[in-house]
């Protein structure tokens, strides 16, 4: 569509009224996703404002493709159809942190760093640590589920959530649970919400859970020669009285494997920590190491345009044979990869080749690598042109048809998000 | 119930799968709410999930309304049967299936309970965090319906942190798994869904949990205070330090005289106690630990003992852990509510209960979960005194409506039930609850599951209601309410 016909056609008049005109734009070629180019970019001031888009667009049958920060728009299927982005940018306040509750409420389009730097006056953080959260939003968290590496200790972001608030495709507002730290009162439709990429409805507001900032932290990393020695020193953690905030694995080599270890707590304590883990690793010997280790996950996707990144999730008991299985594959193909692997299993592996058809080989391998260990493979990255040659979420067993009645319940239309998510959904 | 259908279940289940007996059936008439009864038209009790799925597609060929259960420990009448429906109880399937110490990871079959769960694992020093008052009987599938919590919530999280996967049943016969072994499966978060449903989306055959590494070492501080309000601020300066504490419980004085009355627990003479758990690495809980005491005497505390071995720790809990049914020492009828305020208004809302509580003219005991506002106020009274128990309803309500207006919920670990269902519309929207049904539709789209349950409008045909009694286990002193 050309930009005039666009902008005089009744869609474009009739949103431009509900959020005003200054507030939906013509969409450039970076709005793009996946290469489906969308009309425009529409960014609503209230949630109110947002579910009226939803429900016009809805009754219209245009789409719609919530936005964030942008970090994560390569995750999920290429969409079927993308009529306008909705931009979440307009709704970054964070409305009240009352730190005696250690609770904050924060509004969808807030950035991490922001929301992390006002609960911080008060020695609060939230306890997760999401890639690049300067541009990542509570809201795009939220959809994509994505949770960094202190997850080992304070939980998936779907822990640390205590209230939503969605708008609906029907035009509603609703919320689901509340401002507490415990409460059963009804559906957790939170759950539903979080992890489901915004084909239910447009997250618009969270209350998050928080937890002190440690007084101090310290970071350790042994090299390890294999990986099973790297699995089985991980076991031996996870099986330890130690109380640490962070446990991964990093391996760009089969010949160079490290096992990472964070320890948060007061200074006292972290030397006695110390001197525990030493005693657990035997002959691997842990240094002191910078904090930057952690980075390493959100390293995988710098400059990843052509690369293929897998998130693999499996056992801890089965990272070590998951690694041997990759190494070994990786030597017989013209394959380089950077396998970071958290000690909750979950493994996100990145290849480069020369071609695509390398890393289209590399990719079923290991589903079928993951699938016999009884895990499951989602791609995170890849080049577009390679999505329509698979479905990045691998198969969706037999929940499939109850998750497809779900989302006819909330989104009949298939206004939001469609074909990104499993199964066509 | 005709008994063509009576004979195609018992074809199902066999004779020690069924009861029908007129006697046998009111065993089921109520669960740990003895406030509502219902009289089921049979039980069924499957030994496997290829039985499960059988009757479950009988009842759904002849639509009679399932209602799941467990142990019937359940404080909201989440189990109370409906007319003209069966109960279907999981307390048969009840072995371990595996137990993967390495992954942290348990699966079991439904009629399990909680307390067998820690006992599988604790010999090489797991736990499973999640810790009802009625443990020692009450299942997993029920905590799993109910998203179960425990005194330790406000560290280590209710039910649902702990689920990874789920073998249900849905309403009409069709065998799901949900989740799995390994985190982060793709799709829709259904297990998230289903912990907590209340038995309205199907009924579970089989969970699959995490367990957790028990901390190195466990203390529990006790601080007696003067007030209420003095325990609070004592918890807000804990939590302004930046501890974590894995529990924090006040107890005022009339529930310290029930508890004294009943297990002798030995306490201060105090108007308010304030329990204060560290758990963690030795090092760290015993520098922290050294500081929570000038904190809690800065706030008025008198009198601190800290418990450092297991058996204080226990002698320290057991008056804690008995408090509910204490009560019954001091009064001849209570109600049991269980409202979450933030934890800030704490000062403010006990204010309000005691000013209510003057105008009904009835004690209130309060026993609660400070860290994480879960409020536990007993209201007093005597049913043999004309009008008594109806103001106690009243106060009951009132104070549940104070909950929510000071931004809580109406329920932190009971569930909804039969019990809240009235006051579902004073906490959500219609728009809210009109999504909760939506739902629960794409689950069970003919209302089979639990029917009548969690949202208003809807009638179990209860008999007139009773007030509340201790149920039998109580009594028996294996569990408490809390």
């Amino acid at each position: 569509m050309s930009e005039a016909r666009v902008q005089n056609n009744e869609a474009w008049i009739e949103l431009s009224t509900i959020v005003g005109p200054e507030h939906l734009r013509p969409a450039m070629p970076e709005d793009a996703v996946d290469g489906v180019r969308p009309a425009g970019v529409i960014a609503p001031g209230t949630a109110q404002e947002v579910a009226k888009v939803l429900r016009y667009c809805s009754s219209a049958g245009l789409t719609i493709i919530p936005r964030g920060g942008g970090t994560q728009l390569g995750l999920g299927n290429r969409p079927c159809k993308a009529d306008f982005v909705l931009s979440l940018e307009r709704l970054n306040r964070v409305i009240e942190h009352v730190w005696g509750d250690m609770t904050v409420t924060v509004e969808a389009g807030c950035t991490i760093d922001k929301l992390q730097s006002v609960v911080r006056e008060h020695g609060q953080q939230l306890g997760t640590d999401p890639m690049q959260p300067e541009q990542a939003t509570v809201g795009g968290v939220l959809a994509t589920a994505e949770s960094g590496t202190l997850r080992i200790r304070y939980g998936a972001i779907r822990d640390l959530v205590l209230g939503l608030e969605m708008a609906l495709p029907d035009g509603s507002v609703i919320k689901a649970g509340g401002k507490v730290v415990k409460n059963v009162a009804g559906y957790d439709l939170t759950k539903l919400a979080i992890g489901s990429l915004g084909t239910l409805g447009v997250i618009t507001r969270a209350v998050f859970r928080l937890h002190p900032v440690p007084v101090a932290t310290a970071t350790f990393a042994a090299m390890l020669p294999t990986a099973s020695e790297a699995e089985k020193l991980v076991l031996a953690i996870l099986d330890s009285h130690l109380v640490y905030t962070g446990l991964q694995i990093r391996a760009r080599r089969e010949d160079q494997i490290f096992v990472h270890i964070r320890f948060e707590g007061i200074p006292e304590s972290l030397q006695d920590q110390f001197t525990k883990l030493s005693r657990i690793a035997g002959d691997h010997e842990f240094v002191d190491c910078s904090d930057d280790v952690w980075m390493e996950r959100q390293k995988l996707y710098v400059n990843a345009a052509s690369s293929m990144i897998c998130k693999c999730c499996v056992l801890p008991s089965q990272i070590g044979s998951f690694c041997d299985s990759l190494f070994l594959y990786a030597k017989t193909s013209d394959l380089a990869f950077i396998l970071v692997a958290q000690g909750t299993g979950l493994a996100e592996v990145r290849l480069d080749a020369p071609g695509q058809h390398t890393l289209m080989t590399a990719l079923s391998f290991l589903r079928s690598e993951v699938d016999r260990l009884g895990g499951t493979l989602t791609v995170a990255q890849c080049p577009v042109t390679m999505k329509s040659e698979m479905d990045v979420w691998g198969t969706v067993k037999d929940a499939l048809p109850l998750m497809h009645r779900i989302k006819q319940k909330f989104d009949p239309a298939g206004t939001l998000n469609p074909g990104r998510f499993v199964g066509g959904i | 119930m005709n008994a063509r259908l009576v004979s195609e279940f018992r074809s199902i289940v066999g004779d020690a799968g069924l009861v029908s007996g007129p006697e046998q059936l009111r065993t089921y008439e109520c669960d740990g709410l003895t406030l509502f009864r219902v009289v089921p038209d049979l039980v069924l009790l499957p030994a496997t999930a290829e039985e499960m799925q059988a009757i479950v597609k009988l009842c759904y060929r002849e639509k009679i309304p399932m209602v799941a259960r467990g142990s019937g420990t359940g404080l909201s009448g989440g189990a109370l049967p409906v007319k003209g429906g069966v109960v279907i109880s999981v307390t048969r399937m009840n072995r371990i299936l595996e137990v993967d110490l390495p992954n942290a990871r348990v699966v079991v079959e439904p009629g399990v309970t909680n307390s067998a769960i820690t006992a599988a694992v604790s010999g090489y020093g797991y736990f499973y965090a999640p810790d009802p008052s009625s443990q020692v009987v009450c299942t997993v599938a029920g905590n799993v319906a109910e998203n179960s919590g425990g005194a330790h919530c406000f560290k280590y999280g209710v039910t649902t942190t702990y689920i990874l996967g789920l073998e249900v049943v849905l309403s009409d016969g069709t065998l799901l798994n949900l989740g799995g072994t390994t985190m982060d499966q793709p799709g829709y978060d259904l297990v998230g869904a289903f912990v907590g449903s209340e038995g309205t989306f199907g009924i579970i055959t089989k969970v699959t949990l995490r367990v957790i590494k028990k901390p190195e070492t466990t203390q529990v501080l006790m601080a007696a205070f003067n007030s209420s309000s003095e325990a609070g601020a004592a918890v807000s300066n804990i939590i302004a330090s930046g501890m974590f504490p894995a529990a924090m419980e006040i107890m005022d004085r009339l529930a310290l005289e029930a508890a004294e009355a009943a297990v002798h627990a030995n306490y201060p003479n105090c108007q308010a106690l304030l329990l204060v758990e560290l758990d963690g690495s030795a090092r760290e809980v015993e520098l922290l630990m050294e500081k929570v005491g000038p904190m809690c005497k800065e706030c008025g505390a008198w009198e601190m003992r800290l418990a450092k071995s297991e058996p204080e720790r226990m002698a320290v809990w057991k008056g804690r852990k008995a408090a509910f049914a204490a009560v019954g020492r001091i009064s001849p009828n209570y109600l049991v509510q269980d409202g979450v305020i933030p934890r800030t208004a704490l000062p403010r809302v006990l204010g309000d209960i005691d000013r209510l509580s003057a105008d009904a003219g009835l004690r209130v005991a309060n026993v609660f979960h400070a860290g994480d506002g879960n409020l536990h106020p007993l209201v007093l009274y005597d049913r043999r005194i004309a009008g008594q128990e109806e103001r106690a309803m009243t106060l009951a309500e009132d104070i549940l409506r104070l909950c929510v207006e000071a931004g809580g919920s109406i329920t932190g670990e009971h569930g909804i039930g039969e019990e809240k269902k009235m006051f579902m519309p004073v906490m959500f929207s219609p728009a809210d609850l009109d999504a909760m049904q939506r739902l629960r539709s794409a689950f069970d789209p003919y209302d089979l599951c639990n029917p009548t349950k969690m949202f208003p409008g809807t009638d179990a045909n209860v008999q007139k209601p009773v007030a509340y009694e201790p149920h039998p286990i109580e009594l028996a002193g294996l569990a408490q309410r809390y």
